[in-house]
């Protein structure tokens, strides 16, 4: 049994933990205004909010409800557009209406529940931050000006919002029901979920398995591991960050120790995916799907990461670099599962850069993506990572590049000859997000970009 | 007035197809497609599929009662393949199950053997091997052989545009309910309903009058819904006919995508011939349309191209060629601009072409060329209330063009990883559908006894705010608030034979429609009026609810009079009916006057490329518009700043790619990615131009759906001169859309 609250209303349901929480607001609950856009978390018509008690504050994030299974909603409140529905429209509402923000209406919904989570988050307003709420929704009609000025007319309109008392604020300023004061006394009343017995299949956020099996997952009990604490934590050292392997993106970003040595972290994460699904998507699941384009291995990859493998008796530690054997094929053996990620805290003569280039800047698979960490003194290179995703069937460390830049001097000259070195080490294949030349082309440009990022050098003169 | 339907949207109680309550014991389809281009089915074995419990039937060519044709211009499209397969995702068989989760997994359980045929994928290919839709169509004006040889400079080129995915974010889906006596009510996500009702009727073996259907509005349509929601509403229709129980098919995202038609990709070649002082003499071009594997709407969308080849342009000598090429790709259809914009994307292109050789600023090719009031369409319509050079003067008067291109030229200089570019795009599009029968349309009204009126025409709601438009007409027309009218739905039992929602006319056809049926009831009104106060008919009004004598408020409330005229057995309801006047083609010499009007505009466009990515951002586009005289600005000014939008995404980032086998690999919304929030312009400004607008025009308001589509073409130009700006010797194809991929490969 899986319990939560949809809404204003408790539910008990016994539907498999694998299965799709859209399919239920629809279906089951016949909430239809909940839209289904693309069922790959896409397009955002399906994002609801999802909320649990932390510290004794409600935190509310957006997420894709088509990628979401039942199981990780257990004991959490679920609102539908519907539940922000009150007798009048709410100040949101109201800037959608006033700003033609919405034409066909399909997606407006989703961009409304959305900017909802902006009101709701416990941060002092600002317009970025609105925006940034409704990335990962997609409108084919208003060509989005409206939306961004319905965005700043919330902003203006929460300047004054107490984010000691969010809740309360939103209630008395009529932009959510009331019941939602209510909301964590109920939620630390309902039963844990029972567990029942599961096929065995691991499932994090869901937004890769459910976009490759969805027929295959909805019918299942699952093990879920997002919402384990055992595998959800960050703790530091004085050389070393340990990251619990459930841990999203977002959870990075809200990290003040993390973000204290990644200080460009927000700028890069904004590159990758969309606000709603960096709210689901974990560390683990990016580093096992092993995509040879997935954003934060090369992230992490470059930073020289270990990971943590165990099964009920024995734990190892590898490489994350040692991780990929080949395509889709990963040094893991069949009951083991990745716990830690452990990164070495860069130095302060470090120096880290994520670069990345897809079609669309935003919320797109790359092209070909890339990260370095570069210890720097003197201006002699001591050690350089590089990674490369998209350039070949693995997520990549560019070992020979990385090993020829060790000891050299940072110049122009040294940079054109480990970009030959870096072409010998990768094998591109044309395909829909590029062709081989271009893809080649790319890696270097981003390669030369690490270096004009860091340290100035001018590689075009 | 805001759109009317905002506050159900904001909600989310605004019902689309898949939202319709499910009447109990429904079924659920999924479409069987074929996996290959092109072949000859040698078998299919549904067994598996069909054993699996709760698989009630699956529908073949077999089931068909009457016709198995769908093809709207001409027969060549089978609803369900018999024989021969012509594309990967044409439907073959629809599986029906108890649940959508059945429906597809028995789907995959069905086993075909294909014999394996040549697959063509590219117009050009196509041709060569006499692979045509049609005949080619060409028009011709002045002596284009005489024009060649007294031109200055004469350039020959290539230039390309790709398709382009819909992307309605509503899928595409019908859901089909039996009535009593064997007729069938079909709700549609369409743009067209009488042509579901028309074919539906034809492949069941029934009359019009067995098949109703019923919309509610769609989420999105861009034309996608104008012909290509017809199969899966007969689809479920004989679900419904052969079961006798209600039967919905909704395609998800990915069969979508890669079962329905796009905007049509063409290839081009041009050659256009310039004076000595830059005057356009002579242009020449063969358009090479992808048609995909049947007509659909391509016929009408070649002709668009040819209408609007010379943009806003006057060439005096032309000869323009245009072949629809039949190849192995689902059929590609209606898009926004409905070939125009392809049309429109050569003549740039060539104009951009000229000026790089000549080293002058393509403005000046463009402002030297504008069309004027007087000067005659390579069609033979003389251009009526011409208001480009107005519009270029006042784009110039705000925004100072010359101070653009040194603030540019000045960036460029000093910056060497980021180059800036700019465009201007001026458009003229032509208003009507092009062909002149379709050009009709009809509204009727009901005038409850309690004085609230229900409204049906033949236009159906898509996010373009027409409901709204219509609502306007009547509460202006009446007097009365906006709360006591309803738009109904658009339904084929209230209003018969309608043209589908398209061509930007719907506003002026159906709302002169509805003009009319209001002025006929207030005509009866108004005598009624005009017998109990004894006063002659021209001093009645209406307003404010009220009726008025003389322009001065009486006692008597718009309610009061209803009833009044209600005792009176004064008839209450009224059909209009409106056919545009004036306009006629001539297909025999491709001569004649085939739009009511032309809108005008003007875009500015801005860019700024990081050279050492290859990537793009939009400073700024800033338009000049011809509204006539707006009805609505709101509604109009969403149609412009989403159309650029659209078009700029066609431009940019959409990228359709099939393989070789004819498999569309930019299949799903992570593999097609339309503009997001953060693609689109940092400004978009849009100036409304004071223009008379035109009498053909719904109250002088001028049309507004397609025309805006066409200024994303900036967008490709402006890149191209940043591009131009890093790397003077790049060799750019004029070859849309501009990728980050072509940028990147252009700058090194």
């Amino acid at each position: 049994m899986i319990e939560f609250i949809l809404n204003n209303n408790k539910i008990k349901t016994d539907k498999p933990n694998g299965s799709l929480l859209v399919d239920f607001i629809r279906e089951h609950q016949h909430l239809k205004g909940t839209k289904i856009g693309c069922r790959e978390g896409d397009c955002g018509a399906c994002t609801v909010l999802v909320g649990e008690s932390k510290k004794g504050k409600m935190e509310y994030q957006q997420i894709p409800s088509c990628l979401t299974p039942m199981g990780n909603i257990s004991n959490k409140h679920v609102v539908t557009i519907e539940g922000l529905n009150m007798e009048s429209l709410s100040p949101v509402q109201q800037s959608f209406v006033a700003e033609s923000g919405t034409q066909c209406g399909f997606c407006t919904p989703g961009f409304v529940v959305a900017l909802s989570q902006y009101c709701l988050s416990h941060k002092a307003s600002n317009y970025d931050n609105a925006i940034a709420s409704m990335s990962g929704n997609i409108c084919r009609c208003t060509g989005y000006k409206p939306i961004e000025k319905t965005a700043l007319h919330v902003t203006k309109a929460l300047k004054n919002k107490d984010t000691d008392q969010t809740i309360q604020w939103l209630v008395d300023h009529k932009y959510i029901p009331t019941y939602f004061n209510a909301i964590p006394k109920r939620l630390s009343e309902l039963k844990k979920e029972i567990k029942k017995e599961t096929s065995g299949i691991l499932v994090g956020g869901g937004t890769d398995l459910y976009v490759q099996k969805h027929e295959h997952l909805i019918d299942l009990e699952v093990d879920l591991i997002s919402d384990r604490p055992d595998l959800k934590y960050i703790k530091i050292d004085d050389y070393t960050f340990y990251l619990g392997s459930a841990l999203t993106v977002t959870d990075l970003l809200e990290s003040k120790a993390f973000c204290g040595i990644f200080s460009k972290l927000s700028k890069q994460m904004k590159l990758i995916s969309s606000a709603m699904i960096r709210n689901v998507s974990t560390l683990a699941g990016n580093f096992v799907n092993a995509s040879p384009i997935g954003d934060m291995t090369a992230f992490f990859i470059a930073l020289n990461a270990r990971i943590i493998l165990s099964n009920h008796k024995t734990t190892r530690t590898i490489l994350l670099k040692d991780f990929y054997k080949g395509y889709k094929d990963l040094d893991l053996s069949k009951n083991e599962i990745l716990t830690e990620i452990q990164i070495d805290i860069p130095k302060v003569n470090g120096h880290f850069n994520f670069e990345k280039v897809s079609k669309r800047t935003h919320l797109d698979i790359a092209s070909v993506n890339s990260a370095a960490l570069i210890i720097e003194k003197n201006g002699i290179i001591e050690k350089a990572h590089i990674s490369a995703g998209g350039v070949g069937p693995i997520p990549l460390y560019l070992e020979k590049t990385s090993n020829y830049l060790q000891g050299k001097a940072l110049t122009k000259e040294v940079i054109i000859e480990a970009n030959e070195i870096l072409q010998s080490e990768i094998s591109p294949i044309s395909d829909i997000r590029g062709s081989e030349k271009y893809k080649r082309l790319l890696l270097r440009q981003l390669f030369f970009a690490h270096f004009i990022e860091l340290f100035q050098i001018n590689l075009l003169g | 007035m805001k759109n009317i339907d905002s506050k159900g949207h904001v909600t989310g109680k605004s019902i689309y197809l898949d939202d319709i309550p499910t009447i109990q014991g429904t079924l659920y389809a999924a479409v069987y497609s074929s996996p290959s281009a092109h072949g000859i089915i040698q078998s299919v074995d549904y067994s598996k599929a069909l054993a699996l419990f709760g698989v009630e039937k699956i529908l073949t060519f077999d089931d068909i009662k009457g016709e198995n044709q769908i093809g709207g211009i001409f027969p060549d499209e089978e609803l369900l393949a018999e024989k021969e397969v012509h594309f990967q995702g044409q439907p073959i068989a629809v599986v029906i199950a108890k649940s959508e989760s059945i429906a597809f997994k028995a789907r995959k359980l069905i086993e075909i053997d294909i014999l394996e045929k040549e697959v063509i994928i590219d117009a050009r290919e196509a041709q060569k091997k006499g692979q045509l839709i049609m005949p080619p169509r060409i028009f011709k004006s002045g002596n284009l052989d005489l024009a060649w040889s007294v031109c200055e400079y004469i350039f020959e080129g290539r230039a390309s545009s790709n398709g382009q995915e819909h992307l309605y974010l509503e899928t595409q889906g019908a859901y089909a309910i039996p009535l009593e006596n064997g007729n069938i009510k079909i709700s549609s996500s369409t743009q067209g309903p009488t042509a579901v009702q028309r074919a539906a009727a034809k492949v069941l073996d029934v009359g019009m009058h067995n098949i109703e259907v019923d919309v509610v509005r769609l989420g999105g349509g861009f034309g996608g819904k104008e012909d290509q929601a017809t199969p899966w509403a007969i689809m479920a229709a004989m679900g419904v006919q052969i079961l006798n129980k209600p039967v919905k098919l909704i395609l998800s995202r990915m069969d979508d995508m890669k079962m329905t038609g796009k905007r049509h990709p063409y290839d081009s070649d041009y050659k256009i011939g310039l004076s000595k002082d830059f005057k356009i003499l002579a242009y020449e071009v063969h358009f090479y349309q992808n048609a995909g594997a049947a007509a659909d709407l391509s016929p009408a969308v070649l002709g668009r191209t040819l209408f609007h080849a010379t943009n806003a342009y006057h060439i005096p000598n032309t000869r323009l060629t245009a072949y629809s090429c039949k190849t192995n790709l689902p059929p590609n259809t209606a898009f926004r601009g409905f070939g125009g914009p392809q049309g429109m994307f050569v003549i740039e292109a060539a104009l951009a072409h000229a000026a790089k050789k000549l080293k002058i600023s393509t403005h000046i090719l463009q402002k030297k060329n504008l069309l004027k009031t007087g000067d005659e369409f390579p069609y033979g319509q003389i251009a009526e209330g011409v208001v480009l050079n107005k519009l270029w003067s006042d784009l110039d008067s705000k925004f100072d063009l010359k101070a653009v291109e040194n603030r540019i030229h000045n960036f460029n200089q000093e910056n060497t990883y980021s180059k800036k570019g700019f465009s201007l795009m001026p458009i003229a599009f032509g208003i009507s559908f092009t062909k002149t029968p379709m050009n009709q349309a009809r509204a009727l009204v009901h005038i409850y006894s309690d004085g609230t009126v229900g409204i049906s025409t033949g236009a159906v709601e898509m996010g373009q705010g027409v409901n709204t438009k219509m609502l306007q007409i009547a509460a202006s027309s009446f007097g009365i608030h906006p709360n006591k009218v309803k738009l109904e739905t658009t339904n084929t039992t209230r209003v018969a034979n309608t043209s589908p929602t398209a061509a930007s006319a719907t506003a002026d056809l159906n709302g002169k429609a509805l003009l009319k049926a209001c002025t006929a009831l207030l005509e009866r009104l108004k005598n009624s009026v005009a017998i109990k106060f004894d006063v002659n008919i021209d001093n009645v009004s209406f307003e404010n609810d009220l009726v008025y004598i003389d322009n001065v408020p009486t006692e008597m409330t718009w309610e009061q009079l209803v009833d009044q005229a209600f005792l009176e057995r004064v008839c209450l309801t009224e059909n209009g009916h409106y056919a545009t006047p004036i306009i006629n083609f001539d297909m025999e010499t491709q001569k004649g006057h085939p739009f009511a009007y032309h809108v005008f505009g003007l875009a500015l466009t801005e860019v700024t490329v990081d050279c050492l990515r290859g990537t793009y951002e939009f400073d700024a586009v800033k338009i000049i518009h011809d509204f006539g005289k707006s009805m609505n600005p709101s509604v109009d000014m969403g149609q412009i700043e989403g159309g650029l939008v659209q078009g700029m995404g066609w431009m940019t980032l959409e990228e359709i790619r099939y393989n070789k086998e004819g498999r569309l690999l930019s299949n799903t919304l992570s593999a097609y990615k339309i503009p997001d929030i953060y693609a689109v312009p940092k400004e978009i400004i849009v100036y409304p131009v004071e223009t008379e607008g035109s009498e053909m025009a719904i109250l002088k308001s001028k049309a507004v759906g397609e025309p805006p589509l066409m200024y994303g073409i900036g967008a490709y130009f402006a890149i191209d001169k940043a591009v131009m700006a890093f790397n003077p010797n790049a060799k750019l194809e004029m070859s849309a859309p501009f990728t980050a991929e072509k940028v990147l490969m252009g700058l090194y």
